[in-house]
């Protein structure tokens, strides 16, 4: 299909904006750019088309099922949309007096209170964008706790080998080193080796419980002890919290911070990569430290502040603002039960789904799951030389998003599956026998599946070519 | 109350399936003692008392009919082809666009604003969108660093929330950063050669700056280069309908606030970091890119590329964290300036220049006298003739947001939404209470 | 099965090693580029860098992977191949004529094996 520059038609145009009626002004000429931007020149019905065409090359969840593990892709309601479309949150300017947007703050207080309550912690900051970012600001937290304690030896943050590749990213930014510790063979952290390689260096650990595997690794306790022991803090990678919300919290389990993923698990969408929101939480003695911007709360109102020890900004001004918006308007809609609902069916739907799959494929780790579950493929790849890739491209010709392939790292041949709550028994029934079918396609037709998908808007790309030689830009020729 | 589709009837189906009772027994891993026992929020609510609340809070704000604030993020007009295409759901609930084959509408749409990214800014290469344009900065220096050259050279007259993450970014790195210092509202070429050095990574310079002036980028970028040094300059995208743009100036890195590009005032967010650079530099960009590619049958098609350089796969030894990104933002972008082309974006342009600068004009009649004669773009400062917090309340009254309060100056701002009619009002306005 | 120059030395972690005179050359074995798979992009220091037995000075990235290269001894880099860098698709071609690095001032070896011993290491690898 055309790009838009290829639609462009000279003089084509949208008439948006009336003719300026304040007097020509002229900055020198050697301030001006020499030509125009070749934006492309277009009616409002060729960009209507377009879009539309684009659209229809794109599976959102709303096109079908979603189960891409560790991503937490449940429906993304409508009413959160239209609250956060109104004008009185979306037309506000950042930089208005603190008594004219009273009710912007007490969207941030009012989120940050319910979050807390939910994962255990006593404050928490909504500036950071995404998950990632959330990382960034928590172990941030972490390192100015040490260094305000003339606690200058703590370098190493520790990362489990299933780890969340942002988890180690994170913790170089943040200026820490990074030390691995492999999985025992129930797949949860090898207390021995954690054990191993803590002491006096360790700033902290980084732990999501349940882990990339769907486990709840039922040592935590003596986890985050070892730590502590050790002086250094735990962090939370709150990518999971959708299995456990509601039933147990990352503050009790002995965790000192927290992210949330906002774009996963309260619901507000992922808009195709992005903007997500990241909220970092926190236990009391960690609260001075927090990023600038703080909303508080006295008798006159809600108030602006800046903690005492405050680690500096992770972004401008209060986050991704409009997001928070959605996931209140989620979390008000859920209230106590809905929340301990949603992560049961989750977890149900989960073992459900494993359950069905398990007589066809290997289970990485055949035990009770939590919110997700990876399948080895391993078995297939040697007796048939079918791949987890094949499989998760042959499901795309169903109309269902592939799971996560190729994680976590640990497993070979991974596919990881999370069904998500707001999916129904018949929606799981559906793709299961999609999956058997596959299955039984690799015993007959191995080739079949090499090639696929083949009814999609493309085939397989040639990821070689475009890495090799990078075409970042449309080139004009002329 | 929630979303969960199933009755408990086919849960316990499913559960019989699975072989337990309840839904509790699946979480027979967790530690008895830390079972949350009473989860203390409150109960939940239907779509309509919901909606309800949420409206209260909304209504809580002021919201301003006219405008004349902007020091980081811009109320522009924002067309309504804009909204229509970026609510689509297909994109609102599509994730990243790992799966090529099915994600050709998110890859092409970024593809596209790539190119329009590349053409406002005159440079070669731009990634997918970053968080905001303040991350953006600071990314722009972590690309810079090299093993012998650590240190980061600031422009004292950059937004200060820019400013402020840079710093946070930089000492968690332990970048040495130079902030320049000086009184005036313009960057001083002598005062950035007294601290240029062989150590020196990049300069980083923002133009129009935050008090509106046009910055000298091309000189500026003459002296960076001799210490073989990178010149990032951040950019109103609005502005490049008209100026200079900083491939023109030898720039190496250009990043900016995304927002006034069809983004809602939004108290903030969600924004758009854009981030542009020289061939040379694609590898260091951070975060998302796509590029062209063919399908095995040869068709042209799009993917994600030089993912090994991501978090994802290089983990501690990434150069970036990034991962979910702004991308819907970015087709936010990509829409606004599609809608507008090449001449719709240059009106703009105009019609704010032309807007500030009457605005400027009439201002100075009632004693409004701007502190700088250098050329500016849409923003100025001017001196402020009475208390500015009593000017502030008694415009706000009015529903006139006026411009930001700098000690005892005003931080003034037009766009093409603040007309001859607009400023007007406000001239009278400001009559009335002096 | 994947061929293995007798002449040359081995890494364990797979690169191989030349010696021309003082100069010693280093490049990525069949095997390695073989499990790697298409090789996008090659990463190597620059020249008059110092590089250390048994660390790494580099890596190469496949679409999906990227994997450190571990220098077999220590010394100064003289020459890099710049071709390899314009055209990494040569590492898969001809792994032993797409050399990465050349080495010179060399003051320490790691241990190398032979072309036989390498083979049977790759085998139980594989």
């Amino acid at each position: 299909m055309k790009l838009l520059f290829e639609e462009s038609s000279q003089g084509r145009h949208l008439d948006l904006i009336p003719d300026c009626d304040t007097p020509e002004y002229r900055l020198s000429d050697d301030a001006l750019r020499k030509r125009q931007a070749r934006l492309p020149e277009l009616s409002e019905v060729d960009l209507s088309r377009h879009y539309t065409q684009l659209a229809k090359q794109t599976h959102g969840v709303n096109d079908g099922f979603y189960p891409l593990g560790s991503c937490t892709m449940k429906y993304n309601p409508r009413i959160d949309e239209e609250m956060a479309g109104l004008e009185g949150f979306a037309d506000i300017h950042p930089l208005q007096g603190q008594d004219s947007v009273q009710g912007s703050l007490e969207v941030i207080y009012r989120t940050k209170e319910l979050l807390c309550e939910i994962t255990g912690m006593d404050d928490m900051t909504l500036q950071p964008a995404a998950g990632a970012h959330g990382e960034y600001t928590g172990l941030l937290l972490i390192r100015k706790y040490h260094l305000d304690r003339g606690d200058t030896e703590r370098v190493n943050i520790i990362v489990p080998d299933s780890a969340h590749g942002t988890n180690p990213a994170s913790a170089t930014m943040a200026g820490f080193k990074v030390i691995n510790v492999p999985s025992n063979a129930e797949g949860g952290v090898d207390l021995d080796e954690l054990r191993k390689v803590v002491g006096k260096d360790t700033a902290g650990l980084m732990l999501t419980n349940p882990n990339t595997l769907g486990l709840f690794d039922p040592n935590i306790l003596e986890i985050t002890k070892i730590i502590h022991e050790v002086g250094g803090l735990c962090y939370y990678d709150g990518a999971n919290l959708n299995a456990i919300m509601g039933r147990v919290r990352p503050g009790d389990m002995g965790f000192d911070c927290i992210h949330l993923n906002l774009h996963k698990t309260f619901a507000t969408p992922h808009g195709g990569g992005g903007p997500g929101s990241g909220p970092v939480g926190c236990k009391e003695f960690l609260r001075d430290y927090l990023p600038g911007k703080m909303t508080g709360k006295n008798e006159n109102g809600y108030y602006l502040y800046t903690p005492a020890k405050t680690m500096g900004q992770v972004r401008s001004f209060y986050g991704n603002f409009l997001v928070v918006v959605k996931a209140l308007t989620y979390i008000l809609t859920l209230g106590k039960e809905g929340v301990k609902e949603a992560s049961g069916k989750a977890v149900l739907n989960a073992n459900y789904m494993k359950e069905r799959l398990r007589k066809y494929y290997d289970v990485a780790y055949d035990t009770t799951c939590m919110h997700e579950f990876v399948l080895c493929l391993e078995r297939l790849k040697k007796e048939k030389g079918v791949s987890a890739m094949d499989v998760a491209k042959a499901s795309l010709d169903y109309g269902i998003h592939p799971p996560t392939m190729y994680f976590p790292l640990i497993v070979h041949e991974a596919l990881m599956f999370e069904p998500t709550e707001t999916e129904s028994k018949e929606v799981i029934d559906e793709a299961v026998d999609v999956y058997v079918e596959i299955y039984e396609k690799a015993q007959s037709d191995p080739e079949y599946l090499h090639s696929a998908p083949h009814h999609c808007p493309i085939t397989r790309p040639n990821e070689t070519e475009a890495a090799r030689n990078p075409i970042l830009k449309y080139e004009w020729q002329d | 109350m929630g979303y969960v589709p199933d009755s408990a009837l086919k849960q316990k189906e499913m559960l019989k399936v699975i072989g337990v009772d309840s839904v509790d027994d699946l979480y027979h891993q967790v530690p008895e003692e830390v079972r949350l026992k009473d989860l203390n929020i409150p109960e939940g609510k239907s779509e309509l008392e919901v909606s309800r609340i949420m409206k209260g809070l909304a209504a809580k704000n002021v919201h301003y009919s006219s405008v004349f604030r902007g020091a980081g993020s811009y109320r522009h007009y924002i067309p309504a082809i804009v909204r229509g295409i970026t609510s689509k759901e297909e994109f609102l609930t599509a994730y990243t666009p790992y799966q090529a084959e099915i994600s050709q509408g998110v890859l092409q749409s970024i593809f596209e604003y790539q190119t329009q990214i590349c053409e406002l800014t005159g440079l070669d290469v731009s990634n997918a969108s970053v968080y905001d344009g303040a991350v953006a900065a600071a990314e722009a220096i972590f690309m810079s660093l090299e093993r012998n050259k650590n240190e980061a050279i600031i422009a004292g007259t950059i937004n200060p929330e820019t400013l402020e993450v840079i710093k946070t970014y930089c000492e968690s790195r332990s970048v040495k950063l130079i902030v320049l210092e000086g009184e005036g509202y313009k960057t001083d070429i002598g005062e950035l050669r007294k601290h240029l050095s062989e150590q020196t990574a990049c300069f980083y310079v923002q133009s129009p700056n935050y008090y509106g002036v046009i910055e000298d980028v091309e000189k500026l970028a003459e002296a960076v280069h001799e210490y073989k040094a990178r010149m990032i300059e951040g950019v109103n995208p609005i502005s490049l309908g008209l100026l200079k743009t900083p491939g023109e100036m030898n720039v190496d890195i250009a990043v900016g606030e995304g927002q006034p590009l069809g983004m809602s005032l939004g108290f903030g967010g969600p924004y758009l970091g854009f981030m542009a650079c020289t061939k040379e530099l694609t590898r260091r960009l951070p975060g998302r890119i796509v590029g062209q590619t063919t399908d095995s049958q040869g068709n042209r098609c799009f993917v994600l590329t030089l993912q090994a350089r991501e978090q994802h796969i290089r983990r501690e030894k990434a150069s970036s964290n990034i991962c979910s990104n702004e991308a819907l933002c970015a087709m936010t972008a990509s829409v606004y300036l599609a809608s507008m082309g090449p001449s719709g974006l240059e009106k703009v342009a105009r019609s704010c220049l032309n807007n500030a600068h009457y605005l400027e004009q009439e201002l100075a009649k009632l004693g409004f006298e701007r502190v700088s004669k250098d050329e500016y773009f849409n923003e100025f400062v001017t001196t402020c003739p009475m208390d500015p917090a009593v000017l502030e309340k008694k415009l706000s009254e009015k529903e006139i947001l006026m411009g930001l309060v700098l000690n005892d100056r005003i931080l003034w701002c037009a766009t093409e939404l603040n007309d001859r009619n607009d400023i007007d009002g406000l001239i009278e306005a400001i009559k009335e209470v002096i | 099965m994947f061929k293995n120059p007798e002449e040359l030395k081995y890494a364990k972690t797979h690169e191989w090693l030349k010696e021309e005179g003082d100069v010693c050359v280093v490049g990525l074995t069949d095997y390695a580029q073989d499990s790697l798979g298409d090789i996008v992009f090659v990463n190597l220091p620059a020249v008059d860098d110092e590089v250390k037995a048994g660390e790494s000075f580099g890596d190469v990235e496949s679409v999906k992977a990227v994997s450190d290269v571990f220098s077999p001894v220590t010394g100064k880099v003289v020459e890099i191949n710049e071709e390899v860098v314009d055209n990494p698709a040569l590492v898969n071609e001809d792994p032993y004529g797409a050399w990465l690095i050349k080495v010179a001032e060399v003051s320490e070896k790691d241990e190398l094996i032979g072309s036989e011993e390498y083979a049977a290491l790759c085998e139980e690898e594989h």
